[in-house]
C-alpha cells in the first residue's frame, strides 16, 4: 500500500468508499506535494468530508490505496496524527468544557502545545478561552479547533472549510496562518467551496465532483481549460473578429466591445482590436468561479 | 402554539417503537402478576396472612407500601407494582419528556424548527400532548388488563388512574427541569432525583404511625398509592395530582417564556482558560464523574436506609406465608439475611443501570461528533474506548461496595456489630460485580458491531430485571431464567458461591468486551 514517493504528503489512488449501497467515492486520486498549499474544491456533497475523515482513518476504504505522509492511515492511525493536525468542517465541541481547556487537551493529546503561540493565536482570533463551549457560536467553535490545530506543531494541516463560520476580519487572520504554514514549508490540504480563498492561498488546485477528482494542477494549468474575457473600448467595429479561431461571443454594444479567447486567439484578436482603433484594453484571466462552473454545469454535474 | 400538531406527530414517529414496547409492557407486567399471585396463594387465608406479614415488616412497608385491604387479590398482587410502578413509570415519562424538549434544543434542532412557522411554546406543549397522551393510555391499558385478569373493574381503573397520575405529575415536573436546566443530561439527572425523592419521602411516611405519615402526602408516589386500587378506590386522591399539574405546567411555561432559546434558569459561568485535563482519561472522568459521584452518594444513602430496618425483619420467622413470600423471591434462609441478600441482589440490577449509563457515553461522544476530533489526535480507537468502559466496569465495582459497606455498617449499627457485619456484607456485594461487567459488556459489543442498537441495553436491563422478580412468580422455565446475568450472581450473605458462576460471568463480559472492542477498531466513524 505504501507507494508514495517522499514528495507527496498525501497520495490516494483510486479511493472507493460505499455507504451501504450509495457510492460516494468512485475512485478518487488525491496527490499533495510536501510544502503546498493544495485546495481541495467541490459542492456540498461531493466527499470531500469523505475523503478527509477516510485519511484520518475515521472511515475504511472499500477500494483503491491511500497514503499520508508515508503511512496507511487506516493500520498506523495514530502514527499519522502525530504529525498532522485537523480541523473539522463541522466543530462539536464538549459543552461543559472551556474553549482553553479544549485547546489544552487537543494540544496535550498531540505531545505538548506551544504556550507562546497558543496565546498568540487567540489575540489573532479574538477569542475568550474562558467561555463554556456551549455559549460559543458557531465562528468561535471554529477558532477553538483552528488555534487548536495551528498551535500544533504539525507536518501536515488537514482544514475541512475552516473558514465557514469566520467574518472577514477573521477569514483574512486565517489567510495570514496559512501563508505562515507555508512559509515555514508544512503542507496543508485545504478543503473548501470558498473559491476566492483558495484562489489567493493555494498552490495548486484538485476540483472534486460527485465522489471524483476531475481536475487537479496549478491555478495556472487549470486556467488554459478556460477563456480569457477581453473587453475594449473601440472606434469603429473591428473587422472580422467573429471569424477567427480562438475567439468565442465576440459582442460590440456602442463602442464597448467583449469577446472571450482562448490561447490560440489572443495575438489575432489584438491584432484586429488594435486596427479598430482600441482605447482601452482590460483582459481578465477566469476567475475560480468560472473554472468552477464550467466543471459543474456540465450534463450530470450538480448545478 | 402554532405548529404544535406537527411536532406532536414527528415525536409520536420517532418513539413508535419505543412507546408502544413500554406501555404494552407494562400493563402486560401488571395483568400476569394477578394471575400468578392468584397461583401463589390459593386461599383467602393464605392471601390475608401474606398480606398482614408485609404490612407487619417495616422493610417492606418501606420498600413497596402498606398493603391496604389484606383480603383483596387486586392489592397484593400489585403491591410490588404500586408505588414502585409508579417510580416506574415516572422515570420513563421523564425521559420522554426531556427527550423532546431540552435534548431536542441542545441538539440545535429546535433551532432548525424554531426558524419555521412554530410557536416559542410548542416544542413543550407538543411533548406535554404526547406523554400525558400516553400517560392515558397506559393507564386504560392496564385497567383493561387487570378487569381481564378477572380483578373487579373499579379498581381496575382506579389502579389505572394512580400509574395514569404518576406519568402526568412526572411529566410536568419534567417539562419545569427542562426549562430551568440548560442540558439534557442535568435536566434528567433533575427529574430522575425527583423520582427519587418522591419514592423516598413515602418510604419514611409509610412507615409513620398515621395512615399514612404527612410525607407520603407529599410525594407524587405516594398520591397514587393513596388512591388505594381494590382497597377502597378513592378516586378523590387524584383531585392532588390534578392540582398539582395544574401548578406546575403554567410554570414550565413562564420559564419558556422568559428565558432564550438555549439557555436556563442559572447563568452560564465561565471556565478556566488553561485547561488541566492532561488525556483521553481524564477527559473521560471530567465527563464522568457527576454520574459516579451521584450514583455512589445516592446508593450508598439507600444502603444505609435499608441496613438499618433490616433486622426488624427478624421475629416474623413463624409466619410461613411469609417464608413463602420469600421463597418465591428465590431466597431460603433465616428472614434477616434473606432480606439482606435480597437487597443486594437488587442492587446488582439497579448498577446495572449505571454501568449501561456511564458505558452509553461511547455512543453519545461518537453521535455528538466529539470523537472525530479526539481521534485525530494521536489517541487511539481502543484507547479512548477504554476510558470510557473503565468507569462502566470499575465505577459499578465501586458503587457496588461502597453500597455493600453501608448496609453493613447500618445493618452492623443496629445489631450492635460493625466489625462483623461490614466485611461480611462488602463481600457479599462484591459478588454482584461480575454481573455488572456483563452488563458493561453487552453496550460495548452493542457499540463495536450494531452503534445505533446501543439505547436496546436498557430495554435488555429491564427484561433481566423482570426475569430475575418475576419469573419464579410466573414459574417460567430455568433456561429462561438463565438468559438474565443476574440470574448466576451468588446469593449472599447466606449463600453458597459458586467460582464457577462467578468464572463464567466474568468470561462472558471479557468476551462481551473484547469483541466489542475489535469491532469498534474495525468500523466507521458513525455519527
Amino acid at each position: 500500500m505504501n507507494t508514495a514517493s517522499p514528495d507527496l504528503v498525501i497520495d490516494v489512488r483510486g479511493l472507493v468508499k460505499n455507504f451501504g449501497r450509495t457510492q460516494v467515492l468512485k475512485g478518487l486520486d488525491l496527490q499533495v506535494n510536501r510544502g503546498e498549499v493544495h485546495a481541495f474544491l467541490g459542492p456540498n456533497g461531493a466527499g470531500k468530508t469523505t475523503t478527509l475523515r477516510l485519511l484520518l482513518g475515521l472511515l475504511r476504504s472499500d477500494g483503491g490505496s491511500m497514503s499520508v505522509l508515508g503511512l496507511d492511515p487506516w493500520s498506523q492511525a495514530a502514527d499519522v496524527h502525530r504529525r498532522l493536525a485537523y480541523v473539522p468542517g463541522d466543530v462539536a465541541l464538549w459543552p461543559g468544557l472551556s474553549g482553553g481547556e479544549v485547546i489544552d487537551l487537543l494540544g496535550r493529546l498531540h505531545g505538548g502545545i506551544d504556550q507562546a503561540r497558543r496565546t498568540e493565536l487567540l489575540e489573532r482570533f479574538d477569542l475568550d478561552p474562558t467561555k463554556k463551549a456551549r455559549t460559543y457560536s458557531k465562528g468561535n467553535r471554529q477558532k477553538v479547533a483552528l488555534v487548536a490545530a495551528l498551535a500544533t506543531d504539525a507536518e501536515l494541516y488537514l482544514l475541512d472549510e475552516p473558514t465557514a463560520g469566520l467574518d472577514p476580519l477573521m477569514e483574512a487572520q486565517f489567510k495570514e496562518c496559512v501563508v505562515q504554514l507555508r512559509d515555514a514549508g508544512r503542507s496543508v490540504l485545504l478543503s473548501s467551496h470558498i473559491l476566492s480563498e483558495a484562489e489567493v492561498l493555494s498552490d495548486r488546485v484538485s476540483i472534486i465532483r460527485d465522489g471524483a477528482v476531475v481536475e487537479t494542477g496549478t491555478l495556472d494549468q487549470l486556467r488554459h481549460l478556460t477563456r480569457t474575457t477581453v473587453s475594449a473600448t473601440v472606434a469603429r467595429s473591428p473587422e472580422g473578429v467573429e471569424a477567427l479561431t480562438g475567439v468565442y461571443a465576440a459582442t460590440l454594444t456602442g463602442d464597448r466591445f467583449t469577446a472571450q479567447v482562448d490561447a490560440d486567439g489572443v495575438a489575432p484578436l489584438l491584432a484586429a482590436l488594435s486596427s479598430a482603433g482600441a482605447t482601452s484594453l482590460v483582459s481578465h484571466p477566469p476567475t475560480l468561479e468560472e473554472l468552477f462552473l464550467s466543471h459543474y454545469s456540465e450534463p450530470g454535474g450538480a448545478p | 402554539m402554532t405548529g404544535t400538531w406537527p411536532l406532536v406527530r414527528l415525536a409520536l414517529r420517532r418513539d413508535r417503537i419505543l412507546l408502544p414496547a413500554w406501555i404494552i409492557g407494562l400493563s402486560l407486567m401488571v395483568a400476569s402478576s394477578v394471575t400468578a399471585t392468584r397461583d401463589l396463594y390459593p386461599t383467602r387465608e393464605s392471601l390475608t396472612s401474606a398480606a398482614e406479614t408485609i404490612n407487619a415488616t417495616a422493610a417492606l412497608v418501606a420498600l413497596y407500601g402498606k398493603v391496604y385491604d389484606p383480603t383483596s387479590l387486586g392489592a397484593i398482587s400489585l403491591i410490588k407494582l404500586t408505588a414502585f410502578g409508579a417510580a416506574i413509570v415516572g422515570i420513563i415519562f421523564v425521559f420522554i419528556v426531556i427527550r423532546h424538549t431540552r435534548a431536542e434544543e441542545e441538539s440545535g434542532r429546535l433551532e432548525l424548527i424554531g426558524a419555521g412557522a412554530v410557536g416559542r411554546a410548542a416544542p413543550l406543549t407538543a411533548s406535554l400532548i404526547v406523554s400525558m397522551g400516553a400517560s392515558v393510555v397506559l393507564g386504560v391499558l392496564t385497567a383493561l388488563g387487570l378487569g381481564a385478569a378477572g380483578l373487579a373493574w373499579g379498581g381496575a381503573f382506579a389502579f389505572g388512574l394512580s400509574w395514569a397520575l404518576a406519568g402526568i405529575v412526572f411529566s410536568a415536573i419534567a417539562a419545569v427541569a427542562a426549562q430551568a436546566m440548560t442540558s439534557a443530561r442535568a435536566a434528567i439527572g433533575v427529574g430522575v432525583a425527583a423520582v427519587g425523592a418522591a419514592y423516598a419521602l413515602r418510604a419514611v411516611g409509610d412507615l409513620g404511625d398515621a395512615d399514612p405519615g404527612l410525607l407520603s402526602w407529599l410525594s407524587p408516589v405516594g398520591w397514587s398509592q393513596q388512591i388505594r386500587p381494590f382497597a377502597g378506590d378513592r378516586w378523590w386522591i387524584a383531585a392532588v395530582p390534578i392540582v398539582a399539574t395544574a401548578v406546575l405546567v403554567p410554570i414550565a411555561y413562564s420559564l419558556r417564556a422568559r428565558r432564550d432559546l438555549g439557555s436556563g434558569l442559572v447563568p452560564e459561568r465561565g471556565g478556566p482558560a488553561l485547561g488541566t485535563i492532561g488525556g483521553v482519561m481524564g477527559l473521560a472522568w471530567r465527563l464522568q464523574r457527576g454520574l459516579f459521584i451521584a450514583w455512589a452518594l445516592g446508593s450508598a444513602l439507600m444502603g444505609m436506609v435499608l441496613g438499618s430496618v433490616a433486622h426488624t425483619i427478624a421475629g416474623l420467622l413463624n409466619s410461613p406465608e411469609m417464608a413463602k413470600f420469600f421463597e418465591a423471591l428465590g431466597g431460603s434462609q433465616g428472614l434477616t439475611t434473606m432480606f439482606l441478600a435480597a437487597e443486594i441482589g437488587i442492587l446488582g440490577s439497579l448498577v446495572g443501570a449505571y454501568a449501561i449509563a456511564a458505558a452509553s457515553r461511547l455512543r453519545s461522544e461518537e453521535t455528538a461528533g466529539h470523537v472525530e476530533l479526539l481521534l485525530s489526535t494521536p489517541a487511539t480507537r481502543v484507547r479512548w474506548a477504554t476510558s470510557h468502559l473503565a468507569f462502566a466496569c470499575v465505577g459499578s465495582a465501586i458503587i457496588i461496595v461502597i453500597t455493600g459497606s453501608a448496609i453493613g455498617l447500618a445493618h452492623g449499627l443496629a445489631i450492635g456489630d460493625v466489625g462483623g457485619q461490614v466485611p461480611r456484607l462488602f463481600a457479599a456485594s462484591a459478588g454482584q460485580v461480575p454481573a455488572a461487567l456483563v452488563i458493561a459488556g453487552i453496550v460495548m459489543l452493542l457499540f463495536g458491531v450494531a452503534p445505533r442498537m446501543v439505547v436496546g441495553a436498557w430495554g435488555l436491563l429491564v427484561a433481566f430485571i423482570v426475569l430475575g422478580e418475576f419469573g419464579s412468580l410466573w414459574q417460567l422455565p430455568q433456561w429462561a431464567l438463565d438468559v438474565s446475568p443476574f440470574a448466576h450472581s451468588p446469593r449472599l450473605p447466606g449463600g453458597e458461591v459458586d467460582p464457577g458462576q462467578l468464572a463464567l460471568l466474568t468470561g462472558v463480559a471479557a468476551v462481551l468486551i473484547a469483541v466489542g472492542l475489535v469491532a469498534w477498531r474495525r468500523r466507521d466513524l458513525r455519527p
